[in-house]
């Protein structure tokens, strides 16, 4: 696929870093406002929809290839499942984030808290945003070309 | 043969419309779905995890399997679109 115009170049390349600061902030504030790992991670896959619409799928490709792409996908749900383990390793139920010891934090609600923002969410947002990714490239013209 | 359809729709839709009539109101407070497990997640979800927001306390932690799920769903579909769509040569 052919770049777009000059013009339409320059104001996205200005607005992904600002839709990607919003997708991260959606992300990590789901435990205390609206938001959370798959509203977030839909807003981050939208600015690399941008940046492909208008850098073509080559360009697209430059800055999040399909191995990086593959190993996100999957890496989303290893943390979420992974910080569900790590409850029963230290004595609690599958997914009790109470149970894991963080350093300094002694409260029960708080380490739930610290994991569902931090982890939970964030596997959540990396898994969403790999594959409306990858979908979208999927159908996209040339999309599937360059493997 | 076109008649038959018609006859059945028009008496889903009446039996539909007929049973809604039963339905509680928009966000009446005393509805059976407002008194199960609702109440007990406004008043303790903010102590028992720690999460100002209650939709995200219940998403990521009282309904933490239902949303470890959807997110493996979401992971199949997007392996699926590649094994089905990807076309390789060879």
């Amino acid at each position: 696929m052919k770049e777009e115009d000059v013009i339409i170049r320059t104001v996205i390349r200005l607005m992904v870093p600002f839709i990607q600061i919003f997708g991260l902030y959606v992300i990590f504030h789901g435990g205390s406002g609206p938001g959370g790992g798959f509203q977030g991670g839909v807003i981050l896959a939208a600015s690399m929809i941008l940046y492909v619409m208008a850098f073509g799928v080559t360009g697209g490709r430059r800055k999040l290839t399909e191995k990086t792409n593959m190993i996100m996908r999957s890496t989303g749900v290893l943390i979420f499942s992974g910080i569900g383990l790590l409850a029963i390793l230290f004595g609690g139920k599958y997914l009790d984030y109470g149970a894991v010891p963080l350093p300094f934090i002694h409260h029960a609600a708080e380490v739930r808290e610290l994991l569902i923002d931090g982890g939970v969410e964030v596997g959540i947002g990396i898994t969403v945003m790999a594959v409306m990714v990858t979908i979208f490239l999927e159908f996209y013209p040339g999309g599937t070309s360059d493997d | 043969m076109r008649i038959l359809p018609l006859i059945t729709v028009l008496l889903v839709g009446a039996l539909l419309i007929w049973s809604a009539q039963d339905m509680p109101d928009m966000g009446d407070p005393n509805a059976p779905t407002n008194l199960h497990v609702a109440p007990y997640y406004i008043e303790h979800s903010e102590e028992e995890v720690g999460v100002e927001n209650i939709v995200s306390a219940i998403l990521a932690d009282y309904r933490g399997y239902d949303t470890l799920g959807e997110t493996t769903v979401i992971f199949t579909a997007g392996v699926s679109v590649l094994l089905l769509l990807r076309r390789r040569e060879d």
